[in-house]
């Protein structure tokens, strides 16, 4: 059984960032981490991020993602296990995971659990026609393994991975039919909406896919406008060509280890799911076991890389390292929190925030 | 509505663009970013101190046109490609419009290439001025584009490839 100080279980934005500030203080980190490759979703990012200096506004995802692997690797108290997936999280406190090949026990003092999120699907006649892809597996294709992944794509969802999605993949070459979404409104940001327009792909609000046919594989879609009750209007179908329909409809938390370690969860519509109830300090009622990322609420990457450091800094402190240190970095990443999440933009976010600290333990 | 397609309205549009008698002086940023999301580069971009955002990273940017002298460093550096610069002095007949630019292929100094609005629409060929990189971090390159003086303000981005 391998004794660690703690375990960070996922390596992208929120992981390598709790693991960097945890061994700043001093403690030693294992990170397990299921791809081949550490940076979660941030590797396959080629777009500038937003936020501030702070959170490396500018630079984009990719760049910043290798910035936090190298430091992490270079990182004497940080060891990283690629192609690692972890398992089971037990009474004990055991975790145990797939690791070389083999089954390893490990027994950490400290667990943060930064697991981040699974892509939603959606329920429509001929869903399951190969050509139909979440977006993001779509970007994985394109970005990580340089495949051109489809000739002309629909685009279902308006938020920021399907308007992030459909410019890459017009960087990319492949055609974009169209930008649907449901709602009457963008969710994305809109810089990100006129960016795509402005290079001749539709953004259409109120739109609903009503089925994918094809033989064999996607051919084409049949789209149409919704009313406020969100049933489709007669005599606005739209028939569109495409050879791929990407799903961008949103992520749920992936909270399966926060269940079996018998975290407290409730589920918040604000952060897309079923979530742990945590404290300020982003433990939640299982002590000893934080989170931070996705798996505690959907939010951008540059939120989850601050709650990373707070959650790495808070399980770091609770065995004793940098306790001079730590309140004041502690109360620095919250503030970062506060400031990323105050406009309009962070308004769910912050509904879905003051609902866990209703229902648990804020300190 | 830019809410609904992501295509800036007139009235959008009016909140930032400077007057006639500024567009006419030369060159100048037009920031064409109307919501309030956490981000602010520009700000530390412009080493003018022409960019401010007086409360948090979640206010939308204002522009000092008088500060401004429309050299474009903003251009690249901001996240959401939306700053752009109009020079009106460039001739009594045409306008220069820079813009960043993320496709391949990158167009070559001397080209035509299909100039278009905001939404998508083609307005006709243009000889592209110049060609800036903004170096392999940044990698987004800013394209001058000379455009007839009317359309200064609809030109906004170009047709990838098929440049003349």
């Amino acid at each position: 059984m391998k004794q660690v100080e703690i375990l960070v279980v996922g390596g992208g934005p929120a992981g390598l960032c709790a693991a960097l500030s945890a061994s700043s203080l001093g403690a030693k980190v294992l990170v397990c981490e299921r791809d081949d490759l550490p940076g979660g979703q941030l590797v396959k990012q080629t777009h500038k991020f937003f936020g501030s200096e702070k959170q490396y506004a500018g630079d984009r995802g990719y760049q910043i993602g290798q910035m936090l692997l190298e430091k992490a690797k270079s990182d004497p108290k940080v060891e990283i296990w690629t192609d690692t997936t972890v398992l089971g999280i037990y009474e004990d406190g055991v975790v145990t995971c797939e690791h070389d090949g083999k089954h390893v026990k490990i027994k950490p003092q400290r667990t943060v659990i930064a697991a981040g999120a699974a892509e939603k699907f959606l329920a429509f006649p001929g869903n399951d026609l190969p050509g139909i892809y979440g977006a993001g597996a779509v970007q994985t294709l394109m970005n990580v393994s340089g495949v051109k992944p489809a000739s002309r794509v629909l685009m279902v969802g308006a938020g920021n991975i399907g308007l992030i999605v459909s410019y890459q993949l017009k960087q990319a070459g492949v055609e974009v039919a169209a930008v649907i979404e449901a709602l009457p409104k963008i969710g994305g940001y809109l810089v990100h909406a006129s960016k795509i327009q402005r290079a001749g792909i539709p953004v259409k609000t109120c739109y609903t896919i009503l089925e994918a046919y094809g033989e064999g594989k996607v051919e084409g879609a049949r789209i149409a406008k919704i009313d406020a009750n969100w049933q489709p209007i007669p005599g606005t179908e739209e028939d569109i060509k495409c050879d791929t329909i990407c799903l961008a409809v949103g992520l749920s938390p992936l909270t399966e280890l926060c269940w079996q370690a018998g975290c407290e969860m409730a589920y918040i519509k604000e952060l897309s799911g079923h979530v742990p109830i945590t404290d300020d300090y982003l433990e939640t009622t299982v002590p000893g076991i934080y989170v931070a990322g996705d798996v505690s609420g959907i939010e951008e990457a540059s939120s989850a890389m601050v709650e990373g450091k707070l959650a790495g800094l808070s399980a770091a402190a609770s065995l004793g390292y940098g306790v001079e240190a730590a309140p004041g970095l502690q109360k620095e990443a919250m503030e970062e929190l506060d400031e990323l999440r105050a406009g309009p933009m962070g308004e769910r976010i912050r509904l879905g925030l003051e609902k866990v600290a209703a229902k648990g333990g804020a300190k | 509505m830019l809410i609904n397609d992501g295509i800036p309205t007139k009235e959008d549009l009016a909140k930032v663009t400077p007057t006639e008698e500024r567009l006419a002086k030369g060159p100048v940023s037009i920031i064409e970013c109307f919501q309030k999301i956490p981000c602010n580069p520009c700000v530390k971009a412009c080493n003018r101190g022409a960019i401010t955002m007086p409360g948090t990273i979640n206010d939308i940017p204002l522009l000092d046109d008088e500060k401004c002298n429309g050299c474009g460093l903003c251009i690249s550096l901001c996240p959401g490609l939306a700053i752009f610069v109009v020079d009106k002095s460039y001739s009594d007949e045409y306008a220069l419009v820079k813009l960043p630019f993320e496709y391949v292929p990158v167009p070559e100094k001397g080209q035509y290439a299909c100039g278009l609005n905001r939404a998508g629409e083609e307005l006709g060929w243009f000889e592209v001025e110049r060609v800036t990189s903004g170096g392999k971090k940044n990698k987004t390159y800013t394209i001058t584009l000379k455009v007839p003086q009317a359309l200064a303000m609809e030109v906004r981005n170009i047709k990838v490839g098929g440049y003349k």
